[in-house]
Protein backbone atom coordinates (compact mmCIF):
# COMPACT_ATOMS: atom_id res chain seq x y z
CA UNK A 1 0.00 0.00 0.00
CA UNK A 2 1.19 3.13 -0.92
CA UNK A 3 1.74 6.46 1.18
CA UNK A 4 1.26 10.39 -0.35
CA UNK A 5 2.03 12.53 1.90
CA UNK A 6 1.20 15.99 1.09
CA UNK A 7 1.85 19.62 2.67
CA UNK A 8 2.34 18.47 5.84
CA UNK A 9 3.05 20.53 8.69
CA UNK A 10 3.66 20.40 12.73
CA UNK A 11 4.49 23.46 14.94
CA UNK A 12 5.16 22.21 18.67
CA UNK A 13 3.89 25.66 20.31
CA UNK A 14 6.18 28.01 18.71
CA UNK A 15 8.42 25.40 16.90
CA UNK A 16 8.39 24.30 13.33
CA UNK A 17 9.21 20.94 13.55
CA UNK A 18 7.63 20.52 10.59
CA UNK A 19 7.44 22.61 7.37
CA UNK A 20 5.33 21.67 4.26
CA UNK A 21 6.31 18.13 3.82
CA UNK A 22 4.73 16.40 0.96
CA UNK A 23 6.24 12.68 -0.14
CA UNK A 24 5.75 9.76 -2.03
CA UNK A 25 6.01 6.41 -0.29
CA UNK A 26 5.71 3.90 -3.69
CA UNK A 27 3.93 1.05 -2.43
CA UNK A 28 6.33 -2.35 -1.43
CA UNK A 29 8.95 0.30 -0.84
CA UNK A 30 11.68 0.24 1.47
CA UNK A 31 12.11 3.98 2.24
CA UNK A 32 14.44 5.75 4.69
CA UNK A 33 14.03 8.99 6.77
CA UNK A 34 17.57 10.21 7.15
CA UNK A 35 18.37 13.63 9.23
CA UNK A 36 20.34 14.58 11.58
CA UNK A 37 18.53 14.43 15.23
CA UNK A 38 16.25 17.15 15.59
CA UNK A 39 14.94 17.52 12.28
CA UNK A 40 11.99 16.25 12.92
CA UNK A 41 12.15 12.18 10.71
CA UNK A 42 10.44 10.86 13.86
CA UNK A 43 7.56 13.43 14.31
CA UNK A 44 7.33 13.08 10.50
CA UNK A 45 6.83 8.87 10.91
CA UNK A 46 4.11 9.56 14.13
CA UNK A 47 2.11 11.79 12.24
CA UNK A 48 1.68 9.04 9.32
CA UNK A 49 0.88 6.28 12.37
CA UNK A 50 -1.49 8.78 13.66
CA UNK A 51 0.26 8.95 17.57
CA UNK A 52 0.82 12.67 16.48
CA UNK A 53 -1.82 15.02 14.53
CA UNK A 54 -0.82 17.29 11.66
CA UNK A 55 -1.09 21.38 12.08
CA UNK A 56 -4.83 21.69 10.89
CA UNK A 57 -5.01 22.77 7.30
CA UNK A 58 -4.57 21.07 3.91
CA UNK A 59 -2.09 18.73 4.65
CA UNK A 60 -3.78 15.29 3.84
CA UNK A 61 -1.73 12.11 4.17
CA UNK A 62 -3.08 8.96 1.61
CA UNK A 63 -2.87 5.68 2.10
CA UNK A 64 -3.40 4.06 -1.32
CA UNK A 65 -4.87 6.92 -1.87
CA UNK A 66 -7.65 7.15 1.05
CA UNK A 67 -7.26 10.13 2.68
CA UNK A 68 -6.43 8.74 7.04
CA UNK A 69 -5.85 12.40 8.78
CA UNK A 70 -9.15 11.63 10.64
CA UNK A 71 -8.51 8.25 11.62
CA UNK A 72 -7.28 7.27 14.82
CA UNK A 73 -4.01 5.46 15.18
CA UNK A 74 -5.68 1.89 16.61
CA UNK A 75 -7.60 2.13 13.25
CA UNK A 76 -5.08 3.12 10.72
CA UNK A 77 -3.74 -0.77 10.68
CA UNK A 78 -0.27 0.54 10.79
CA UNK A 79 2.67 -1.26 12.27
CA UNK A 80 4.51 0.68 14.83
CA UNK A 81 8.17 -0.30 15.70
CA UNK A 82 9.52 1.97 18.37
CA UNK A 83 13.14 3.13 18.68
CA UNK A 84 13.20 1.53 22.83
CA UNK A 85 10.87 -1.14 21.67
CA UNK A 86 8.50 -0.27 24.05
CA UNK A 87 7.70 -4.07 24.84
CA UNK A 88 4.81 -4.62 27.53
CA UNK A 89 7.34 -6.13 29.84
CA UNK A 90 5.16 -7.99 31.82
CA UNK A 91 3.90 -9.81 29.24
CA UNK A 92 5.75 -13.01 27.48
CA UNK A 93 7.07 -13.04 24.01
CA UNK A 94 3.81 -14.84 23.11
CA UNK A 95 1.62 -12.67 25.08
CA UNK A 96 3.19 -9.20 23.36
CA UNK A 97 3.25 -10.77 19.95
CA UNK A 98 -0.61 -11.75 20.28
CA UNK A 99 -1.55 -8.64 21.79
CA UNK A 100 -2.97 -6.51 19.03
CA UNK A 101 -5.00 -9.42 18.28
CA UNK A 102 -6.57 -10.47 21.43
CA UNK A 103 -7.70 -6.54 21.83
CA UNK A 104 -9.99 -6.93 18.48
CA UNK A 105 -13.60 -6.54 19.16
CA UNK A 106 -14.94 -10.12 19.76
CA UNK A 107 -16.94 -10.55 16.10
CA UNK A 108 -13.44 -10.01 14.96
CA UNK A 109 -11.46 -11.32 17.37
CA UNK A 110 -9.21 -15.08 16.14
CA UNK A 111 -10.37 -17.99 17.50
CA UNK A 112 -7.44 -18.98 20.47
CA UNK A 113 -6.21 -21.43 18.35
CA UNK A 114 -5.66 -19.54 15.08
CA UNK A 115 -4.05 -16.47 17.78
CA UNK A 116 -1.56 -19.24 18.86
CA UNK A 117 -0.68 -20.31 15.02
CA UNK A 118 -0.59 -16.75 14.29
CA UNK A 119 2.36 -16.28 17.41
CA UNK A 120 3.98 -19.48 16.04
CA UNK A 121 4.34 -17.95 12.64
CA UNK A 122 5.42 -14.79 13.49
CA UNK A 123 8.25 -16.04 15.60
CA UNK A 124 9.77 -18.39 13.74
CA UNK A 125 9.21 -15.40 10.78
CA UNK A 126 11.66 -13.30 13.06
CA UNK A 127 13.95 -15.81 14.35
CA UNK A 128 12.74 -15.85 18.15
CA UNK A 129 12.32 -19.97 17.83
CA UNK A 130 12.19 -21.30 21.26
CA UNK A 131 11.24 -17.94 23.34
CA UNK A 132 8.23 -18.07 23.65
CA UNK A 133 7.88 -17.78 27.40
CA UNK A 134 10.58 -15.17 27.78
CA UNK A 135 9.84 -11.70 29.30
CA UNK A 136 11.71 -8.95 27.48
CA UNK A 137 14.07 -8.52 30.02
CA UNK A 138 15.58 -11.91 29.51
CA UNK A 139 15.71 -11.38 25.63
CA UNK A 140 18.94 -9.33 23.77
CA UNK A 141 18.21 -6.04 22.21
CA UNK A 142 18.05 -7.52 18.98
CA UNK A 143 15.87 -9.79 20.19
CA UNK A 144 13.47 -7.20 21.42
CA UNK A 145 13.25 -5.43 18.54
CA UNK A 146 12.60 -8.81 16.47
CA UNK A 147 9.41 -9.23 19.61
CA UNK A 148 8.74 -5.64 18.57
CA UNK A 149 8.76 -6.41 14.75
CA UNK A 150 6.94 -9.46 14.89
CA UNK A 151 3.81 -7.55 17.25
CA UNK A 152 4.02 -4.82 14.49
CA UNK A 153 3.27 -7.74 12.53
CA UNK A 154 0.94 -9.22 13.84
CA UNK A 155 -2.13 -7.28 13.43
CA UNK A 156 -1.54 -7.65 9.46
CA UNK A 157 -0.98 -3.95 9.13
CA UNK A 158 -0.89 -2.06 5.62
CA UNK A 159 1.97 -0.28 6.42
CA UNK A 160 4.77 -0.80 8.43
CA UNK A 161 7.11 2.16 10.34
CA UNK A 162 10.30 2.03 12.15
CA UNK A 163 12.00 4.92 14.41
CA UNK A 164 15.28 4.24 14.30
CA UNK A 165 15.19 0.20 14.39
CA UNK A 166 18.64 0.02 15.23
CA UNK A 167 19.61 2.75 17.09
CA UNK A 168 20.19 1.05 20.57
CA UNK A 169 22.00 -1.86 19.51
CA UNK A 170 25.67 -2.29 18.92
CA UNK A 171 27.38 -1.97 15.82
CA UNK A 172 27.51 -5.91 15.02
CA UNK A 173 24.05 -6.75 15.89
CA UNK A 174 23.04 -3.46 13.78
CA UNK A 175 24.90 -4.86 10.82
CA UNK A 176 23.29 -8.65 10.81
CA UNK A 177 19.68 -7.34 12.06
CA UNK A 178 19.96 -4.49 8.99
CA UNK A 179 21.01 -7.29 6.26
CA UNK A 180 18.22 -9.52 7.61
CA UNK A 181 15.89 -6.20 7.60
CA UNK A 182 16.31 -6.06 3.66
CA UNK A 183 15.99 -9.67 2.92
CA UNK A 184 12.59 -9.84 5.26
CA UNK A 185 11.79 -6.94 3.50
CA UNK A 186 12.31 -8.89 0.43
CA UNK A 187 10.44 -11.71 1.51
CA UNK A 188 7.12 -9.92 2.67
CA UNK A 189 7.23 -6.82 0.63
CA UNK A 190 4.96 -4.58 3.01
CA UNK A 191 5.79 -0.96 2.04
CA UNK A 192 7.88 0.11 4.80
CA UNK A 193 9.35 3.53 6.26
CA UNK A 194 11.99 3.90 8.64
CA UNK A 195 14.02 6.28 10.38
CA UNK A 196 17.63 6.62 10.43
CA UNK A 197 20.60 9.54 11.02
CA UNK A 198 22.80 6.65 9.71
CA UNK A 199 23.37 7.60 6.18
CA UNK A 200 25.36 3.95 5.68
CA UNK A 201 22.29 2.63 6.78
CA UNK A 202 19.84 4.59 5.08
CA UNK A 203 21.75 3.98 1.63
CA UNK A 204 22.59 0.43 2.28
CA UNK A 205 18.92 -0.23 3.32
CA UNK A 206 16.74 1.38 1.62
CA UNK A 207 15.23 1.65 -2.18
CA UNK A 208 14.51 5.44 -1.67
CA UNK A 209 15.95 7.97 0.91
CA UNK A 210 14.56 10.72 1.98
CA UNK A 211 17.17 13.14 3.44
CA UNK A 212 15.31 15.87 5.99
CA UNK A 213 17.15 18.98 7.65
CA UNK A 214 15.51 21.59 9.99
CA UNK A 215 11.62 20.32 9.63
CA UNK A 216 12.15 20.42 5.91
CA UNK A 217 12.78 17.39 3.22
CA UNK A 218 16.08 18.54 1.25
CA UNK A 219 16.44 15.69 -1.76
CA UNK A 220 14.43 12.79 -2.27
CA UNK A 221 15.66 9.60 -4.71
CA UNK A 222 17.24 6.63 -5.26
CA UNK A 223 20.37 5.99 -2.51
CA UNK A 224 23.24 6.07 -5.26
CA UNK A 225 21.43 8.85 -6.88
CA UNK A 226 21.54 10.70 -3.99
CA UNK A 227 25.09 9.30 -2.99
CA UNK A 228 26.51 10.32 -6.71
CA UNK A 229 24.30 13.84 -7.64
CA UNK A 230 23.67 15.51 -4.06
CA UNK A 231 21.49 18.47 -4.69
CA UNK A 232 22.71 20.87 -2.01
CA UNK A 233 26.12 21.01 0.18
CA UNK A 234 24.05 19.53 2.96
CA UNK A 235 23.18 16.73 1.37
CA UNK A 236 26.72 16.10 0.03
CA UNK A 237 28.36 16.73 3.66
CA UNK A 238 25.44 14.44 5.33
CA UNK A 239 25.87 11.18 3.11
CA UNK A 240 29.64 10.91 4.79
CA UNK A 241 32.90 11.08 4.01
CA UNK A 242 33.45 14.57 2.18
CA UNK A 243 36.52 16.94 2.12
CA UNK A 244 34.97 20.27 1.72
CA UNK A 245 38.18 22.27 -0.25
CA UNK A 246 38.21 25.96 -1.06
CA UNK A 247 40.33 26.67 -3.79
CA UNK A 248 42.45 29.70 -4.39
CA UNK A 249 40.10 31.52 -5.89
CA UNK A 250 37.64 31.40 -3.35
CA UNK A 251 35.31 28.81 -4.68
CA UNK A 252 34.37 25.47 -2.38
CA UNK A 253 34.42 22.58 -3.44
CA UNK A 254 33.16 19.09 -2.28
CA UNK A 255 35.43 16.22 -3.41
CA UNK A 256 34.81 12.49 -2.42
CA UNK A 257 37.95 10.87 -0.58
CA UNK A 258 37.98 8.50 -3.17
CA UNK A 259 38.03 10.69 -6.33
CA UNK A 260 41.82 12.65 -5.05
CA UNK A 261 44.36 10.70 -7.35
CA UNK A 262 47.67 10.48 -5.16
CA UNK A 263 50.57 10.25 -7.02
CA UNK A 264 54.89 10.86 -6.00
CA UNK A 265 55.54 14.53 -5.68
CA UNK A 266 57.49 14.64 -7.98
CA UNK A 267 54.90 13.97 -10.54
CA UNK A 268 53.30 16.94 -9.39
CA UNK A 269 51.22 19.16 -12.38
CA UNK A 270 51.15 22.85 -11.83
CA UNK A 271 48.48 23.50 -13.18
CA UNK A 272 45.85 20.79 -11.42
CA UNK A 273 47.60 19.46 -8.41
CA UNK A 274 48.00 20.57 -4.96
CA UNK A 275 51.21 19.39 -2.73
CA UNK A 276 50.34 17.92 0.56
CA UNK A 277 52.17 15.84 3.24
CA UNK A 278 50.89 12.70 5.04
CA UNK A 279 49.98 12.97 8.68
CA UNK A 280 48.13 9.90 9.07
CA UNK A 281 47.66 6.50 6.92
CA UNK A 282 45.41 3.29 7.94
CA UNK A 283 44.10 0.83 6.09
CA UNK A 284 41.57 -1.84 6.53
CA UNK A 285 40.69 -4.03 3.63
CA UNK A 286 41.39 -3.29 0.29
CA UNK A 287 41.41 0.44 0.86
CA UNK A 288 43.82 2.84 2.15
CA UNK A 289 42.70 6.27 4.34
CA UNK A 290 45.36 8.89 4.20
CA UNK A 291 44.69 11.93 5.79
CA UNK A 292 47.10 14.76 4.34
CA UNK A 293 47.75 18.61 4.78
CA UNK A 294 47.66 20.65 1.78
CA UNK A 295 50.15 23.46 1.04
CA UNK A 296 47.36 25.97 2.04
CA UNK A 297 47.22 24.26 5.24
CA UNK A 298 43.54 22.25 4.62
CA UNK A 299 43.20 18.96 5.62
CA UNK A 300 42.32 15.82 3.47
CA UNK A 301 40.73 12.48 3.54
CA UNK A 302 41.75 10.28 0.84
CA UNK A 303 41.27 7.05 0.05
CA UNK A 304 43.51 4.95 -2.43
CA UNK A 305 43.85 1.08 -2.60
CA UNK A 306 45.85 -0.80 -0.76
CA UNK A 307 47.79 -2.09 -3.49
CA UNK A 308 48.78 1.32 -4.53
CA UNK A 309 49.73 2.38 -0.78
CA UNK A 310 52.33 -0.46 -1.00
CA UNK A 311 53.07 0.18 -4.76
CA UNK A 312 54.14 3.80 -3.27
CA UNK A 313 55.54 2.68 -0.08
CA UNK A 314 54.24 6.15 1.82
CA UNK A 315 54.35 7.04 5.36
CA UNK A 316 53.76 9.44 7.77
CA UNK A 317 55.94 13.06 7.02
CA UNK A 318 55.93 11.73 2.91
CA UNK A 319 54.88 14.57 0.36
CA UNK A 320 52.68 13.63 -2.46
CA UNK A 321 50.76 15.38 -5.11
CA UNK A 322 46.95 15.72 -5.37
CA UNK A 323 44.96 15.23 -8.57
CA UNK A 324 41.71 16.85 -8.36
CA UNK A 325 38.59 15.96 -10.28
CA UNK A 326 38.12 18.41 -12.77
CA UNK A 327 35.08 20.29 -12.01
CA UNK A 328 31.88 19.32 -13.45
CA UNK B 1 39.56 -19.55 47.44
CA UNK B 2 36.95 -17.30 48.01
CA UNK B 3 35.08 -15.29 45.15
CA UNK B 4 36.06 -11.83 44.70
CA UNK B 5 33.85 -9.36 44.73
CA UNK B 6 33.55 -5.76 43.23
CA UNK B 7 33.15 -4.19 46.10
CA UNK B 8 35.33 -5.39 48.99
CA UNK B 9 34.73 -5.83 53.07
CA UNK B 10 31.38 -8.51 52.42
CA UNK B 11 32.43 -10.17 55.68
CA UNK B 12 32.41 -6.39 57.19
CA UNK B 13 29.61 -5.39 55.71
CA UNK B 14 27.81 -8.36 56.81
CA UNK B 15 28.94 -8.53 60.48
CA UNK B 16 28.17 -4.74 60.50
CA UNK B 17 24.32 -5.51 59.18
CA UNK B 18 23.71 -8.67 61.23
CA UNK B 19 24.76 -6.54 64.13
CA UNK B 20 23.29 -3.34 63.54
CA UNK B 21 19.59 -5.10 63.01
CA UNK B 22 20.19 -7.24 66.11
CA UNK B 23 20.79 -4.41 68.44
CA UNK B 24 18.04 -1.96 66.47
CA UNK B 25 15.52 -4.63 65.89
CA UNK B 26 15.83 -8.41 67.16
CA UNK B 27 17.19 -7.86 70.22
CA UNK B 28 14.17 -4.99 71.44
CA UNK B 29 11.32 -7.64 69.79
CA UNK B 30 12.99 -10.45 71.54
CA UNK B 31 12.66 -8.57 74.96
CA UNK B 32 9.04 -8.02 74.48
CA UNK B 33 8.74 -11.02 73.59
CA UNK B 34 10.05 -12.39 76.63
CA UNK B 35 8.16 -10.19 78.76
CA UNK B 36 5.05 -10.98 77.24
CA UNK B 37 6.22 -14.99 77.73
CA UNK B 38 6.03 -14.33 81.66
CA UNK B 39 2.08 -14.24 81.81
CA UNK B 40 1.96 -17.74 80.45
CA UNK B 41 -0.11 -19.02 77.57
CA UNK B 42 -3.66 -18.79 79.57
CA UNK B 43 -2.29 -15.29 80.38
CA UNK B 44 -1.99 -14.77 76.36
CA UNK B 45 -5.11 -16.56 75.56
CA UNK B 46 -7.38 -14.39 77.92
CA UNK B 47 -5.82 -11.14 76.84
CA UNK B 48 -6.09 -11.73 72.94
CA UNK B 49 -9.93 -13.20 73.17
CA UNK B 50 -10.63 -10.09 75.68
CA UNK B 51 -13.59 -8.36 74.17
CA UNK B 52 -11.99 -4.86 74.41
CA UNK B 53 -8.75 -6.18 72.45
CA UNK B 54 -10.67 -7.74 69.62
CA UNK B 55 -12.44 -4.75 69.16
CA UNK B 56 -9.66 -2.81 69.06
CA UNK B 57 -7.88 -5.44 66.63
CA UNK B 58 -10.51 -4.98 64.46
CA UNK B 59 -10.72 -1.38 64.06
CA UNK B 60 -7.34 -1.45 63.97
CA UNK B 61 -6.53 -3.91 61.04
CA UNK B 62 -9.76 -2.93 59.51
CA UNK B 63 -9.40 0.67 59.38
CA UNK B 64 -5.82 0.16 58.14
CA UNK B 65 -6.50 -2.02 55.62
CA UNK B 66 -9.02 0.48 54.21
CA UNK B 67 -7.27 3.47 54.58
CA UNK B 68 -4.36 1.50 52.72
CA UNK B 69 -6.66 0.83 49.82
CA UNK B 70 -7.73 4.48 49.64
CA UNK B 71 -4.44 5.94 49.42
CA UNK B 72 -3.43 3.30 46.56
CA UNK B 73 -5.96 4.19 44.55
CA UNK B 74 -5.83 8.52 45.22
CA UNK B 75 -2.05 7.72 45.13
CA UNK B 76 -1.89 6.13 42.13
CA UNK B 77 -4.15 9.21 40.40
CA UNK B 78 -1.92 11.96 42.36
CA UNK B 79 1.47 10.10 40.93
CA UNK B 80 -0.18 10.05 37.68
CA UNK B 81 -1.02 13.76 36.99
CA UNK B 82 2.55 14.67 38.91
CA UNK B 83 4.89 12.36 36.45
CA UNK B 84 2.44 12.65 33.18
CA UNK B 85 1.10 16.62 33.36
CA UNK B 86 3.30 19.88 33.32
CA UNK B 87 1.52 22.51 34.98
CA UNK B 88 2.35 25.64 37.26
CA UNK B 89 2.94 24.55 40.62
CA UNK B 90 3.75 21.10 40.01
CA UNK B 91 6.83 21.40 41.58
CA UNK B 92 5.03 23.08 44.84
CA UNK B 93 2.32 20.05 44.68
CA UNK B 94 5.15 17.02 44.65
CA UNK B 95 7.18 19.17 47.69
CA UNK B 96 3.47 18.98 49.63
CA UNK B 97 3.00 15.17 49.05
CA UNK B 98 5.87 14.61 51.63
CA UNK B 99 4.67 17.25 54.04
CA UNK B 100 2.35 14.07 55.68
CA UNK B 101 6.48 12.41 56.32
CA UNK B 102 7.67 15.60 58.45
CA UNK B 103 4.49 16.66 60.28
CA UNK B 104 4.78 15.56 63.68
CA UNK B 105 1.72 13.01 64.10
CA UNK B 106 0.32 14.68 67.10
CA UNK B 107 0.08 18.14 64.79
CA UNK B 108 -1.67 16.11 62.17
CA UNK B 109 -4.31 14.53 64.52
CA UNK B 110 -5.11 17.90 66.09
CA UNK B 111 -5.85 19.50 63.02
CA UNK B 112 -7.76 16.78 61.24
CA UNK B 113 -9.68 17.08 64.64
CA UNK B 114 -10.52 21.03 64.21
CA UNK B 115 -11.73 20.27 60.54
CA UNK B 116 -14.06 17.32 60.89
CA UNK B 117 -15.12 17.52 64.33
CA UNK B 118 -18.94 18.70 64.54
CA UNK B 119 -18.16 22.38 64.72
CA UNK B 120 -15.56 22.25 61.91
CA UNK B 121 -14.75 23.47 58.77
CA UNK B 122 -15.86 19.91 56.89
CA UNK B 123 -17.51 18.31 60.00
CA UNK B 124 -20.21 21.10 60.16
CA UNK B 125 -21.08 20.25 56.68
CA UNK B 126 -21.09 16.17 57.44
CA UNK B 127 -22.84 16.27 60.12
CA UNK B 128 -25.43 18.25 59.30
CA UNK B 129 -26.21 15.09 56.35
CA UNK B 130 -25.74 13.09 59.62
CA UNK B 131 -22.08 11.52 58.72
CA UNK B 132 -20.00 11.76 62.10
CA UNK B 133 -16.43 12.32 61.06
CA UNK B 134 -14.34 13.14 63.77
CA UNK B 135 -14.66 11.11 67.05
CA UNK B 136 -15.65 7.57 65.00
CA UNK B 137 -14.26 5.02 62.55
CA UNK B 138 -14.63 7.53 59.83
CA UNK B 139 -12.22 9.65 61.78
CA UNK B 140 -9.24 7.19 62.42
CA UNK B 141 -9.66 6.28 58.77
CA UNK B 142 -9.22 9.62 57.15
CA UNK B 143 -6.16 9.88 59.41
CA UNK B 144 -4.44 6.92 58.36
CA UNK B 145 -5.55 8.00 55.00
CA UNK B 146 -3.64 10.81 55.58
CA UNK B 147 -0.38 9.44 56.90
CA UNK B 148 -0.29 6.50 54.39
CA UNK B 149 -0.68 8.75 51.20
CA UNK B 150 2.82 9.91 50.71
CA UNK B 151 4.10 5.97 51.47
CA UNK B 152 1.96 5.14 47.92
CA UNK B 153 3.38 8.31 45.84
CA UNK B 154 6.96 7.84 46.56
CA UNK B 155 6.56 4.13 45.89
CA UNK B 156 4.90 4.67 42.50
CA UNK B 157 6.54 7.97 41.01
CA UNK B 158 9.83 6.45 40.04
CA UNK B 159 7.86 3.26 38.24
CA UNK B 160 5.57 5.64 36.42
CA UNK B 161 8.96 7.73 35.34
CA UNK B 162 10.01 4.75 34.60
CA UNK B 163 6.89 3.42 32.47
CA UNK B 164 7.44 5.67 29.24
CA UNK B 165 4.64 6.72 27.14
CA UNK B 166 5.94 4.28 23.91
CA UNK B 167 4.36 1.74 25.66
CA UNK B 168 0.78 3.19 25.87
CA UNK B 169 1.58 4.40 22.07
CA UNK B 170 2.09 0.96 20.91
CA UNK B 171 -0.73 -0.32 22.49
CA UNK B 172 -3.02 2.16 21.09
CA UNK B 173 -1.04 1.02 17.51
CA UNK B 174 -2.03 -2.33 17.56
CA UNK B 175 -5.79 -1.41 18.21
CA UNK B 176 -6.27 -1.13 22.28
CA UNK B 177 -8.66 1.53 23.00
CA UNK B 178 -7.39 3.21 26.86
CA UNK B 179 -9.72 1.35 28.95
CA UNK B 180 -8.31 -1.79 27.50
CA UNK B 181 -4.54 -0.02 27.75
CA UNK B 182 -5.38 1.06 31.39
CA UNK B 183 -6.68 -2.96 32.04
CA UNK B 184 -3.91 -5.14 30.07
CA UNK B 185 -0.70 -2.97 29.94
CA UNK B 186 -0.59 0.06 32.34
CA UNK B 187 -2.34 -1.70 35.72
CA UNK B 188 -0.40 -4.72 35.40
CA UNK B 189 3.03 -2.77 34.75
CA UNK B 190 2.53 -1.23 37.79
CA UNK B 191 0.68 -3.96 40.00
CA UNK B 192 4.18 -4.80 41.62
CA UNK B 193 4.45 -0.74 42.36
CA UNK B 194 1.09 -0.61 43.91
CA UNK B 195 1.17 -3.49 45.92
CA UNK B 196 4.55 -1.79 47.47
CA UNK B 197 2.97 0.91 48.24
CA UNK B 198 -0.48 -0.29 49.88
CA UNK B 199 2.13 -2.51 52.41
CA UNK B 200 3.85 0.56 53.23
CA UNK B 201 0.82 2.51 53.98
CA UNK B 202 -0.93 -0.74 55.46
CA UNK B 203 2.17 -0.98 57.95
CA UNK B 204 2.46 2.82 58.78
CA UNK B 205 -1.53 2.49 59.50
CA UNK B 206 -1.18 -0.60 62.21
CA UNK B 207 1.47 1.23 63.77
CA UNK B 208 0.43 5.19 63.86
CA UNK B 209 -0.60 6.23 67.65
CA UNK B 210 -0.03 10.06 67.22
CA UNK B 211 -2.72 11.32 64.90
CA UNK B 212 -5.32 8.40 65.79
CA UNK B 213 -5.99 9.33 69.44
CA UNK B 214 -6.88 12.87 68.53
CA UNK B 215 -9.82 12.31 66.51
CA UNK B 216 -10.52 9.07 67.75
CA UNK B 217 -11.85 10.12 70.68
CA UNK B 218 -11.13 7.06 72.06
CA UNK B 219 -14.03 4.99 73.62
CA UNK B 220 -13.75 1.55 74.37
CA UNK B 221 -15.38 -1.26 72.22
CA UNK B 222 -15.67 1.77 69.54
CA UNK B 223 -12.96 3.94 68.57
CA UNK B 224 -9.95 2.59 70.72
CA UNK B 225 -7.28 1.22 68.25
CA UNK B 226 -4.40 -1.53 69.48
CA UNK B 227 -1.75 0.93 69.47
CA UNK B 228 -3.86 3.17 72.56
CA UNK B 229 -4.73 0.19 74.32
CA UNK B 230 -1.15 -1.04 74.91
CA UNK B 231 -0.33 2.84 76.03
CA UNK B 232 -3.01 2.49 78.05
CA UNK B 233 -2.08 -0.79 79.95
CA UNK B 234 1.05 0.35 80.29
CA UNK B 235 -0.27 3.51 81.97
CA UNK B 236 -2.14 0.99 84.71
CA UNK B 237 1.90 -0.33 84.80
CA UNK B 238 0.80 -3.59 83.24
CA UNK B 239 3.47 -4.41 81.28
CA UNK B 240 3.21 -7.77 80.39
CA UNK B 241 -0.47 -7.39 78.91
CA UNK B 242 0.77 -4.81 77.21
CA UNK B 243 3.79 -7.12 75.74
CA UNK B 244 1.13 -9.55 74.92
CA UNK B 245 -0.75 -7.43 72.71
CA UNK B 246 2.07 -5.88 71.04
CA UNK B 247 3.32 -9.57 70.46
CA UNK B 248 -0.25 -10.14 69.02
CA UNK B 249 -0.17 -7.67 67.11
CA UNK B 250 3.48 -7.89 65.73
CA UNK B 251 2.40 -11.44 65.08
CA UNK B 252 -0.49 -10.78 62.75
CA UNK B 253 1.59 -7.62 61.39
CA UNK B 254 4.31 -10.06 60.45
CA UNK B 255 1.89 -12.65 58.68
CA UNK B 256 0.03 -10.32 57.07
CA UNK B 257 2.87 -8.64 55.00
CA UNK B 258 4.63 -12.05 54.75
CA UNK B 259 1.16 -12.68 52.48
CA UNK B 260 1.55 -9.89 50.82
CA UNK B 261 4.97 -11.03 49.47
CA UNK B 262 3.95 -13.95 48.76
CA UNK B 263 1.38 -12.39 46.72
CA UNK B 264 3.87 -10.49 45.31
CA UNK B 265 6.03 -13.27 44.25
CA UNK B 266 2.87 -14.90 42.81
CA UNK B 267 2.13 -12.07 40.90
CA UNK B 268 5.81 -13.16 39.06
CA UNK B 269 6.79 -9.84 37.73
CA UNK B 270 10.32 -9.24 37.68
CA UNK B 271 11.69 -5.57 37.21
CA UNK B 272 13.74 -5.13 34.01
N1 LIG C 1 6.06 16.57 21.81
C1 LIG C 1 6.92 17.54 21.49
N2 LIG C 1 6.85 18.74 22.07
C2 LIG C 1 7.72 19.74 21.76
N3 LIG C 1 8.71 19.62 20.86
C3 LIG C 1 8.83 18.44 20.24
C4 LIG C 1 7.96 17.34 20.52
N4 LIG C 1 8.34 16.29 19.74
C5 LIG C 1 9.39 16.72 19.02
N5 LIG C 1 9.69 18.00 19.30
C6 LIG C 1 10.75 18.80 18.69
O1 LIG C 1 10.66 18.70 17.30
C7 LIG C 1 11.94 18.56 16.72
C8 LIG C 1 11.98 17.34 15.84
O2 LIG C 1 11.93 16.22 16.66
P1 LIG C 1 11.98 14.75 16.11
O3 LIG C 1 10.92 14.56 15.10
O4 LIG C 1 11.95 13.82 17.27
O5 LIG C 1 13.41 14.72 15.42
P2 LIG C 1 14.27 13.48 14.93
O6 LIG C 1 13.46 12.24 15.07
O7 LIG C 1 14.61 13.81 13.52
O8 LIG C 1 15.47 13.47 15.79
C9 LIG C 1 12.93 18.52 17.85
O9 LIG C 1 13.55 19.77 17.95
C10 LIG C 1 12.10 18.24 19.06
O10 LIG C 1 12.63 18.88 20.19
MG1 LIG D 1 13.85 10.58 16.36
Amino acid sequence: MSISIHSIHKTFGTYKALEDISLEVPNGSLTALLGPSGSGKTTLLRIVAGLESADPGPGRILFHGENVVDIPAGKRQVGFVFQHYALFRHMTVADNISFGLTVLPRNQRPSRNEINDRVAELISLVKLDGLHQRRPHELSGGQRQRVALARALAIRPKVLLLDEPFGALDAQVRKDLRRWLRLFHDEIGLTTLFVTHDQEEALELADQVVVMRNARIEQVGPPQKIYDHPRTPFVYEFLGNVNKLVTPDGVTRYVRPHEIEVKFAAELDLQTDRLAEVQHLFSAGPVASLSVRADDGQFIEVEISRKQLEEMALSVGDKVALGLPATS
Amino acid sequence: MSKRRVIPGFGLSLGFTVIYLSLLILIPLAALFLKAAGVGWRGWLELLTNERVLAAAKLTFGASACAAALSTVTGLLVTWVLVRYRFPGRRLMDAMIDLPFALPTAVAGITLTAIYAPNGWIGAYLDRIGIKAAYSPLGIFLALTFIGFPFVVRTMQPVLEDFTRDTEEAAATLGAGRWTTFRRVVLPALMPALITGFTLAFARAIGEYGSVIFISGNLPYKTEILPLLIVSKLEEFNVPAAAVIASGMLIISFALLFCINLLQRWLNWQPR
